[in-house]
């Protein structure tokens, strides 16, 4: 034993140098970002993937026709893959030109034709690899001819090919595979023309001919056209302006038809060998080496030429040196090594050493890492200031509510003691002290669904939830407790008691927090509610249960979030709209909250471009939900960021997930800090060695005298 | 020998059906078909029609387990059951829910998770006896009070805080190795969860080691050992520690085959992509097609570890016979 732990001390006394770098020394010096993800993306494929973890990945892999401008805010669609924005023409039902200014209610048909820059080209793959005939090299391949393959890169020949808008047509017939789960396969069939009819066409193919390829350039889309080998035109149902969103989005890229066929073949699957394991796309980077389990690296597409890092950007921006690479070809970073750390520890030790470039902030280092200076500017800590971290803040487009069941007896409906007591307790449940003291100030109070950055969100004191604030003194203040205790004796609860009953008021809040270390948080709603009197009953749950109770409307109030799928106010305000009830019509309207009024000038506004007109809408709407209260407004979340000196052009972006490309770092200046962060501690080596000799040693006399004792 | 394990091989077939069938109760009493796809399909935008699909495509359209609409066996082989769990006993585990293979994830996580877990196995083990031979060598001295006393205090402090206490010192503080993670040159990786695995397992495994040990200590032919003027590191290094080989094999010979299914907590914080978090990962997506192979494996392994002490047994005493 003694021998083991000598030989283990002696190497790690000769090799601490290197130990402490979790990279090969063949990576110094070299253009690779390093970051890490928390959790395993389910899918890459661009049909199926739509969580944020997913996107983190394939918005650097896929490039769909538009993206949202990197440094420009408020967010705004410009081309990416497009040579320029979508022309977008209306029709009547029957087809026949309408004007641009014609009114929502006339226009039958929205066509988008979209024209694509030409000559980009896929990533290296073997798929495209050709014989010298011409032919592909690996279409008709045997489980045999895959014995020793394990990856892609396995294959000996690879190749690329021009992309070209049949593959942008193909992708959005994909929409509508059966094979594939699509999560937003039920928005787009209302939308693109002969999407459901589609899908059922290809069911019965499927049925018919369940072990073949689904071939689907047998299957025309109306709503999907090619017009030449750059242009494709997408027809949509009606007017809905936000479907430009969507096309930011990788649920259009192009997918090449030699791809999904590649994979299709027998024998790809077992070895995970599948468009949902190793992508294949046209943007600015390609997925080198995917072990989820792991690490996933991104490694830059060679053959990617088609953008240019911006040259405007906001005022600041130029200042902020966010303009210095203005007309540099993208991307600027050759590699994007992701290293999974699921543990927060381990992972601001490492970015604080060096080893990850940039980090988010977990409550556990909040302190260390960020100071709040009286006038609540957050900057960060001294300590990481001589670091060179610097800080990034942007209000994520999400809001984090409390929803009251609508048609619950109690709490819901439209009738003024349920409104009256809805008012109560939002103003009753103090969202400011939550954000200060369980998300360390990262976040602002919400005034409506709508967040900031979105356009219907007004600054000041216009934006203001005037039935729970006042505004004084330049700032929204919440209105005292006396005015919720008043409004909770007018609905029929004079100090908690109901005057019928004579019995206190009992509310119940479900929720899926469990454990220990949301019993603060929960004890903290219920002092909320004892201001009022009121008990609060927390029903804790698992996920299922609490999703049934939702669904089923079995709930009185329970926590709920959204981030949203694009920066429109449409976004947010169809989670109220009543056809979009989560009871009576599955939708996403979780509080089931209806109001004739509400719903009309939701379909209204919905088809509107931004404009006063809208605007005006979005008024009289918010002040509806405000009077009618269906949700406490809750609070839009903070993103706090942070990362090194050496990392440049980092403008944070909850939109665009494709922004890696425009980041650029500074390998050398990484090394030489890393290197003196990082000196190792060799006395604890030598101390541990003498210890274990001197032990022996000892050991070695006693047993010597013992023995002698014995004889 | 041959028949008494062929007998053995036998008998585990009804054990893995029985662990199946509990297995599969246990997770449909908690999640039903349509929780599983509510959970793949993620919260947003989830319709009726796109769960209907999913569980037609993954299977989880049949009943539980007698399907009432069949005709003859079909009644019981239309089921989800039957689908998911007849192939396990051919070892074809199948797809995940997300469509992954997981008999090629298990085959990857393995190698890991034995790179951790063997060397902690086989270091701890000799540090464990020695430790506890010592003890026993000292007994009703000082130090092995002192020795006891220092096991009592190992076993109380969690694992958690061996990990942590050992990644601010070695890693952030004296930068000896990375903090987390696993790569080329593994050894880097490797020594510190070693290292720790096997200071946490001292205090319960020397102590019980030590209780082993001082009870062959008073047995009859230690004492004529002594008499033939054999030296105490003799008597205690040839002839006690041979003789105190069963109950040490009873608890270690069962545990090497688990080996590969390794860590959960080491793994997760030094970033292990081993096989540790695979189950965890599975129940927590509920995804029943890798909860039901990872403890069909566990299941296999743990017979195998059975089966295997029993064949330990024969070696270390010639007195055992298999029959």
């Amino acid at each position: 034993m003694k021998s083991l732990a000598g030989i283990l001390l002696l190497l790690l006394l000769s090799a601490c140098d290197e130990w402490n770098n979790p990279y090969p020394a063949s990576e110094a010096g070299q253009s690779i970002l390093y970051t890490a993800f928390t959790e395993r993306p389910k899918h890459l494929d661009p049909a199926q993937a739509y969580s944020e973890n997913e996107y983190e990945f394939i918005s650097n892999i896929y490039a769909p026709p538009l993206q949202y401008h990197y440094l420009k805010r408020p967010y705004q669609l410009v081309p990416q893959a497009a040579s320029l924005m979508p022309t977008v023409t209306y029709q009547d039902a029957q087809h026949r030109s309408l004007p641009d200014d014609a009114p929502a209610d006339r226009i039958a048909y929205s066509v988008y034709e979209i024209h694509i820059k030409p000559g980009m080209r896929y990533q290296p793959h073997p798929a495209f690899a050709r014989t010298h005939d011409g032919r592909l090299e690996y279409e008709h391949l045997t489980p045999a001819d895959l014995r020793d393959v394990h990856v892609p890169g396995d294959f000996p020949h690879s190749g690329t090919r021009v992309v070209n808008a049949a593959d942008y047509v193909n992708q959005i017939k994909r929409l509508a595979n059966p094979q594939l789960h699509l999560p937003i396969f039920g928005v787009m069939s209302e939308y693109i023309v002969g999407l459901k009819a589609y899908a059922d066409t290809l069911q019965q193919a499927v049925q018919m001919h369940p072990d073949a390829f689904l071939d689907l350039s047998v299957y025309p889309l109306p709503g999907a056209e090619v017009v030449d080998d750059t242009t494709y035109r997408i027809t949509i149902h009606g007017k809905y302006p936000q479907f430009a969103y969507w096309l930011a989005m990788p649920f259009f890229a192009p997918m090449p038809p030699e791809a999904e066929r590649f994979y299709a073949q027998p024998g790809m699957r077992e070895r995970n060998l599948s468009l949902d394991w190793w992508p294949v796309g046209s943007g600015p980077y390609f997925l080198s080496e995917n072990n989820p389990n792991r690490r996933m690296v991104l490694t830059k597409n060679p053959y990617f030429d088609s953008e240019r890092y911006p040259a405007e950007g906001e005022a600041e921006d130029d200042k902020a040196g966010l303009l210095a690479d203005a007309g540099k070809a993208l991307p600027l970073i050759d590699r994007v090594v992701f290293t999974l750390e699921k543990e927060t520890i381990p992972y601001w030790n490492k970015f604080l050493q060096g080893y990850f470039d940039a980090s988010g902030i977990s409550s556990d280092s909040f302190d260390q890492a960020v100071q709040v200076s009286v006038g609540g500017e957050t900057s960060v800590s001294d300590e990481m200031r001589e670091q060179g971290i610097t800080l990034s803040t942007s209000v994520a487009i999400s809001t984090m509510y409390t929803g009251f069941n609508w048609l619950d007896p109690v709490v819901g409906g439209s009738s003024e003691r349920a409104r009256k007591l809805r008012q109560a307790i939002a103003i009753a449940v103090d969202f400011e002290e939550f954000v200060s003291i369980f998300a360390n100030g990262r976040g602002i109070s919400a005034q409506s669904p709508i967040p900031p950055g979105i356009f219907g969100y007004l600054e000041g004191e216009a934006g203001i939830n005037k039935l729970v604030y006042d505004w004084a003194g330049g700032q929204a203040v919440r209105k005292p407790i006396a005015e919720a205790r008043r409004l909770l004796a007018e609905a029929g609860y004079p100090d908690g008691v109901d005057i019928n009953t004579h019995q206190p008021l009992v509310i119940n809040l479900d929720t899926t927090a469990t454990g220990v270390g949301n019993k603060s948080r929960l004890d903290w709603m219920r002092k909320q509610f004892e201001k009022l009197n009121v008990q609060l009953v927390v029903r804790s749950t698992d996920y299922n249960r609490f999703q049934d109770k939702v669904r089923r409307g079995d709930t009185q109030m329970f926590y709920f979030g959204w981030n949203a799928d694009y920066p429109d106010p449409e976004n947010f305000l169809f989670l109220l709209h009543g056809p979009q009830g989560k009871v009576s019509y599955s939708g996403e309207n979780a509080a089931n909250y209806s109001n004739p009024d509400y719903d009309r000038l939701f379909l209204k506004m919905k088809n509107m471009e931004n404009s006063p007109a809208r605007q005006a809408i979005i008024d009289q709407m918010l002040e509806i939900l405000r009077r009618d209260s269906p949700w406490l407004w809750g609070y839009h979340p903070k993103n706090y960021v942070l990362q090194h000196g050496w990392l440049h052009n980092v403008k944070p972006s909850v939109m665009a997930n494709n922004k890696l490309k425009y980041w650029r770092l500074d390998a050398k200046s990484r090394d030489a800090l890393r290197a003196r962060w990082n000196q190792p501690s060799r006395w604890p080596l030598w101390s541990a060695l003498v210890l274990v000799l001197l032990s022996g040693f000892w050991l070695w006399r006693v047993l010597q005298k013992k023995e002698a004792c014995s004889r | 020998m041959i028949a008494y394990l062929i007998r053995r091989l036998i008998y585990a077939i009804p054990i893995l059906i029985g662990v199946n069938l509990l297995t599969f109760a246990l997770f449909f009493v908690v999640n039903t078909p349509d929780d599983m796809a509510r959970m793949q399909l993620g919260i947003k935008r989830v319709t009726p029609e796109a769960i209907e699909k999913w569980k037609l495509q993954k299977g989880y359209d049949k009943p539980l387990l007698v399907n009432s609409r069949a005709a003859g066996a079909g009644q019981l082989t239309d089921t989800i059951f039957w689908h998911k769990s007849a192939s396990m006993f051919v070892l074809d585990f199948g797809y995940s829910d997300d469509g992954r293979s997981i008999s090629h994830e298990i085959a990857t996580r393995m190698g890991p998770s034995l790179a951790i877990a063997l060397p902690t196995f086989l270091i701890g083990l000799a540090c464990y006896v020695s430790f506890a031979l010592l003890m026993t060598l000292f007994r009703a001295t000082t130090l092995d009070i002192a020795g006891v006393a220092l096991c009592v205090v190992l076993m109380s402090i969690s694992g958690l805080f061996y990990i942590i206490g050992g990644q601010f010192l070695v890693s952030k503080l004296w930068h000896l190795v990375p903090i987390s993670g696993y790569g080329d040159g593994g050894f880097k990786f490797v020594v510190l969860p070693v290292i720790i695995g096997v200071i946490g397992g001292i205090g319960s495994s020397s102590r019980w080691y030590r209780t082993i040990f001082l009870e062959e200590i008073g047995r009859d032919y230690v004492r004529t050992a002594r008499a033939k003027g054999l030296s105490e590191l003799r008597v205690l290094f040839t002839h006690v520690l041979k003789n105190a080989m069963i109950p040490i094999l009873t608890g270690v010979v069962v545990v090497i085959p688990l080996l590969f299914m390794g860590s959960l907590l080491t793994e997760s914080f030094f970033g292990i992509p081993g096989l540790g978090s695979y189950t965890i990962d599975a129940i927590n997506a509920q995804d029943f097609s890798v909860v039901r192979a990872m403890v069909f494996l566990g299941s296999l392994l743990y017979i195998a570890g059975l089966i295997l002490t029993d064949i330990s047994y024969t070696m270390v005493d010639p007195r055992v016979r298999l029959s």
